[in-house]
């Protein structure tokens, strides 16, 4: 025992080891009513993890290269060594990424964890999402397969759509005139580059984080409540140590997580063709357009949004700006919300409603951008954009006029 | 909360109740990939008659060995027509220039079919053509119109005619929909044996789409067994842990 003491205390003579393990772990105090929706977070690095180890062993097989990239990735599922689980680990890690952390978003959607003073962790948080869809869409072409090319393709030209710079812009992305050799080449580079840069992106969020605390359902500041619990007289009297509390839940939630994750890589790796498309089967070919193109699953709500917005003089650019400004209002949302109370349990039935209306209007723009484009489906689109605007844009006045209800001193069970 | 939960699961369900598109009805290919005897019949059917003109050069030719409960030699004699190396893959001599040429486009690759077109598509094309005076090789398919290939299991199933009636189309005019298959000359097989040969075919492309498939179902009951076995275990050390906590 004496001799881990001395060597723990050589150690944190030099780095500040036990602090860091004190402060954002076994002396975290974080609220002890978390729920399901709190298992998130730590999925989410979870995945971040397995997509980073997959990628790694992947890029040692994979040719980014676009007489090669095709056949390498089957190389890889017939030839390589467990190729086939470490790929199909990645297709489904993609898109499982993206369900944790849209249940991650709408966790803090319903409880205001982006409210004061964790207004810089939503944003970061934001920032963390884009870096994601990057990441995804760079990640998307490398298989190189029909989808993949001309999913690209219908996403580089959006750049191209942008007044006077717009066409040398597109030159700039692809690197030529048309997807080529050249972008799956940058593609590769950068696909392998961003998650990186996300890892350290989420080491701010969580720095963060524990600079402010955790938000809670109830939506109640435990530092502000009282002081003093079984481990620290100073501590919020609502907190319990993240380690090993937490620690331990967590443990549990990854097993679940595991669970579903296992189902569908080794029994619906293609997830019916959404996981991965059944036109990715074939070779990419910039002679052949397909009949119908559609980005992967997490990308279709905001597809739709592109698609509902009328092109002005034959330029689609109306529908382009349309689509970033859905993601980048999301950076508003801490001063867009003016309710007295934080979480949904204490807002009244106007936000309620609004709220879930919301998550049904985006499933719903989902499916709309999965879909070839028909007179309906346009109208339908066209409304669900509408609707997706004004739950941010009016959120000052409905969260505002919503009746609240008393929020309690303490975090309920 | 569970509320909450199923109101989510519900609205995303017509997602998942999302049928691939065309117009065509596609027959069940009906496959079972854990019957090796249909896998070699497809095998020798696919070396016969496919792979002339089609590749599959993701697919090694001892990989199908073993995977298909034969030896290297049954394979080597009696299946193995393009090349004289066992780890080889089912590649061809005829290059794409050619196949343009002679068909209008190259025969693509069938490694992957299956995964492209799904299987109920490729049992159904094989048993989809028809007689039709306005095609070069004097046949048309229902699944594939002006399909470049020609019926190339002609001799096994015979030749057939397609009937069409007029029916009203969505706009009130009259269009031609296709009603049944006509038999106009007698293959060697029956029908039904026919249909067999089509599913044997059907089930080999299945198997070359990818090879790992029964193996990794058949591990991944293994996988969850040990999640769930895992999972109580987490489960049992969280609630100890938090006994405590009120």
């Amino acid at each position: 025992m004496s001799m881990m003491k001395n060597f723990m205390g050589w150690i944190d003579d030099r780095y500040p080891m036990t602090k860091v393990w004190n402060e954002h772990l076994a002396e975290y105090y974080a609220p002890k009513n978390f729920n399901f929706w709190y298992f998130m977070g730590s999925l989410a690095m979870l995945v971040l993890v397995i997509q980073i180890l997959t990628g790694v062993w992947l890029a040692m097989s994979y040719k980014p290269d676009a007489e090669l990239a095709f056949g390498s990735v089957e190389y890889i599922m017939r030839d390589v060594d467990w190729g086939w689980l470490i790929r199909y680990m990645h297709s489904t890690g993609a898109s499982a990424f993206f369900i944790v952390i849209y249940l991650h978003m709408f966790r803090g959607l319903m409880y205001g964890s982006y409210r004061k003073p964790r207004e810089l962790l939503w944003i970061i948080g934001v920032i963390i999402y884009l870096a994601m869809m990057a990441t995804a869409f760079f990640g998307y072409l490398l298989p190189w397969g029909q989808m993949s090319y001309w999913g690209a393709q219908v996403i580089v030209n959006l750049f191209s759509a942008v007044p006077v710079i717009g066409p040398d812009l597109g030159v700039w992305v692809r690197g030529d005139y048309v997807i080529s050799d050249a972008t799956l080449n940058r593609f590769f580079a950068l696909h392998f580059l961003v998650p990186f840069v996300l890892a350290a992106l989420v080491f701010v969020h969580i720095i963060a984080l524990h600079k402010v605390g955790s938000n809670n359902p109830d939506g109640i500041e435990i530092k502000k409540g009282p002081k003093g619990n079984r481990w620290d007289d100073n501590a919020p009297a609502d907190g319990i140590p993240f380690h090993p509390y937490y620690s331990v839940k967590d443990i549990a939630g990854v097993a679940g997580f595991l669970f579903l994750f296992a189902a569908a890589v080794f029994f619906a790796p293609e997830m019916g063709g959404y996981f991965i498309e059944h036109p990715n089967f074939e070779p990419a070919n910039p002679l052949k357009t397909p009949e119908h193109i559609a980005p992967v699953w997490y990308f279709t709500p905001f597809y739709a949004i592109l698609r509902a917005v009328p092109s002005i003089a034959g330029s689609a650019f109306p529908g382009v700006v349309a689509m970033f400004a859905s993601i980048l209002i999301m950076f508003f949302l801490p001063w867009l919300d003016r309710s007295p109370v934080k979480s949904i349990r204490y807002k009244g039935m106007l936000y309620k409603v609004m709220l879930w209306l919301f998550a049904i209007n985006f499933v719903i723009l989902g499916f709309l951008g999965t879909q070839p484009t028909t007179d309906l489906y346009k109208l339908m689109a066209q409304i669900g954009t509408i609707y997706y605007f004004a739950f941010f844009l009016l959120m000052p006045i409905y969260s505002k006029m919503d009746k609240t209800k008393p929020v309690p001193e303490r975090v309920t069970e | 909360m569970k509320k909450l939960i199923v109101a989510f699961l519900l609205a995303t369900a017509p997602l998942l109740g999302l049928a691939a598109g065309g117009g065509v009805h596609l027959d069940d290919a009906d496959i079972d990939l854990g019957d090796q005897a249909s896998l070699q019949r497809g095998a020798k059917y696919f070396m016969n008659y496919c792979l002339s003109c089609h590749s599959a050069k993701y697919q090694r030719y001892n990989r199908m060995a073993k995977d298909l409960g034969l030896t290297e030699d049954e394979v080597a004699q009696n299946l193995m027509f393009t090349t004289d190396k066992i780890g080889n893959t089912m590649d061809i001599a005829m290059t794409a220039e050619q196949g343009t040429e002679w068909f209008g486009s190259p025969p693509p690759d069938l490694s992957v079919i299956s995964r492209a077109r799904g299987v109920d598509w490729i049992y159904t094309y094989l048993r989809s053509f028809y007689l039709d005076e306005k095609r070069p090789f004097g046949m048309n398919n229902l699944v594939f119109p002006d399909v470049g290939m020609p019926h190339v299991l002609w001799e096994l199933q015979g030749t057939q005619k397609a009937v069409f009636k007029l029916d009203k189309g969505s706009s009130g005019n009259d269009i031609q929909v296709f009603d049944h298959f006509e038999p106009v000359t007698q293959g060697t097989v029956s029908a039904e044996e026919y249909d067999q040969v089509a599913r044997d075919l059907t089930a080999f492309l299945s198997y070359v789409g990818e090879p790992i498939q029964m193996e990794r179902k058949r591990l991944g009951v293994w996988v969850l067994l040990f999640i769930a076995v895992f999972f109580v275990m987490a489960y049992l050390l969280k609630k100890e842990y938090w006994k405590d906590v009120h």
